[in-house]
């Protein structure tokens, strides 16, 4: 579909200087990512098992980016692993220590609205029961509470938020109940660190760097002392907990260090972004008719909205905001590779078709969400004149 | 009653079709929607609560929605 309206010398593709909206895929890099990260390539390159120089440079910035870590999550350095992306820390967090309850069971209990990589390890592993959500995409306390009592559960899964539709999750509730019954849960904190505070009560946790502004290809996850975890690959002589084989030191490195600058500035982002989040769900509910602003409006992550447009294909959206020069994405299942709807928003039970994510960064401004503001109507009312609507 | 053959038809298309439809139908009338698109399943009774209409049901492919006091 042709989007005629598109001004000359308007941006026609979200090139290099489109306003990027999309910070819960990857939020573009911190300056402090790049810096740590060219200072680490030339101390970070060898082999940090190594006995020689070179490797004892890169094994000292390696202990280096775990103490730093461990600091900003609040734990022990030696409960800290570095995997290759969230989704693989997630997955390693959930079968580890599912894996080191065999002889409990292979039930895996987990919310509706977790990371499709959490989905896939829970289905893998065995007996996978989900627990539900509210329209505000909030879990379903009493439903969970009884799904982790029951005989055979080998662990639980709970996201911290939801990476959708922003709704923070009752963790500390739900680790009180896991710990009632025994049952160690392991939390994907993949939207939450580097905004909100590390929740309590949990086994095991897993992260993103790219979530935060940190480098692409790099997983956290945090496994506390004292829980039983037992790597769910087949591993090698390394000494601890870790993904098999040589990783990036340089980007463990800018990781840690990327979150310490984050956190640092956490307070006074998370204040101006939250704003621009309520100016987005309220100007979106007032100009655009006939659409569904998702997601809890006051428990939320402070830089992520979502909403769904009636009679309106999320993709043509998609491709009218991007050659307008907004990235965003979309839980539509034109969107999606299964053609499926998002399971998050299938499970609140709100609107599929015609959804919008806009997560908001550190590089966005507000002129950019009012520019935003400003053509999405126009937009949206193209689309429906198009079906006659 | 309204019958909508929107089998093999993407969303939002079948709700698209619905909406149209309710249109022509009176306060208590029904239309019958068909559509084997996942994403109907969860989106036809979210429109019946947008639009004030009301759900009735799902068998199948078959969806069930009976023209309310809501808007068209």
């Amino acid at each position: 579909m042709e989007d005629t309206a598109v001004p000359a010398g308007a941006p026609t593709s979200a090139g290099p200087d489109a306003t990027y909206l999309d910070a819960a895929t990857a939020v573009p890099p911190h300056p402090v990512t790049r810096q740590a990260l060219l200072a680490a390539l030339e101390d970070g390159w060898a082999d940090t098992d190594r006995l020689y120089a070179s490797a004892r440079r890169a094994r000292r910035l390696l202990d280096a980016a775990h103490e730093s870590m461990a600091e900003s999550l609040g734990v022990r350095p030696d409960e800290v692993s570095f995997w290759p992306s969230g989704a693989a820390a997630a997955q390693a967090g959930v079968l580890g220590l599912a894996s080191a309850r065999a002889r409990t069971g292979t039930r895996l209990v987990h919310s509706a609205i977790e990371h499709s990589a959490v989905l896939h390890a829970a289905a893998r592993h065995g007996d996978a029961v989900e627990v539900g959500v509210d329209m505000p995409g909030r879990l379903d306390l009493p439903a969970w509470t009884a799904a982790v009592t029951t005989p055979g559960v080998a662990a639980a899964a709970l996201i911290s938020a939801s990476h959708e539709a922003g709704t923070v999750q009752p963790v500390a509730e739900a680790a009180a109940a896991c710990a009632d019954a025994g049952v160690p849960l392991h939390v994907d904190a993949a939207q939450s660190v580097g905004r909100l505070p590390v929740p309590p009560g949990w086994s095991s946790l897993s992260a993103s760097a790219r979530k935060w502004g940190g480098p692409a290809g790099v997983g956290v996850l945090t496994v506390r002392k004292g829980v039983r975890w037992v790597s769910p690959h087949p591993g090698d002589d390394r000494f601890r907990p870790r993904a098999t084989g040589a990783a990036s030191v340089p980007a463990m490195v800018a990781a840690a260090a990327s979150l310490r600058a984050v956190l640092a500035e956490a307070d006074v982002e998370n204040r101006r972004l939250s704003a621009l989040v309520d100016l987005i769900r309220s100007e979106v509910a007032r100009t655009v008719p006939d659409v569904e602003v998702v997601g809890d409006p006051v428990r939320r992550l402070p830089h992520l909205v979502t909403f769904s447009c009636l009679y309106v294909d999320g993709e043509a959206l998609l491709h009218a905001l991007d050659r307008r020069g907004f990235a965003v994405s979309s839980g539509s299942s034109c969107t999606a590779s299964t053609l499926r709807p998002s399971h998050v928003l299938e499970a609140m039970g709100v609107l599929s078709h015609g959804n919008v994510r806009v997560s908001l960064h550190r590089g966005v401004t507000e002129p950019d969400v009012r520019r935003f503001l400003a053509v999405l109507p126009g937009l949206v009312a193209e689309i429906r004149a198009e079906v006659g609507l | 009653m309204t019958t909508l053959d929107c089998r093999g038809q993407r969303c939002p298309l079948p709700v698209i079709a619905l909406a149209k439809a309710i249109r022509d139908t009176p306060v208590g009338g029904i239309v019958r929607v068909l559509a084997d698109d996942p994403a109907a399943a969860g989106d036809i009774p979210a429109w019946c609560r947008m639009k004030g209409h009301e759900f009735v049901g799902r068998s199948g492919v078959t969806f069930e929605v009976r023209r309310s006091g809501g808007t068209t």
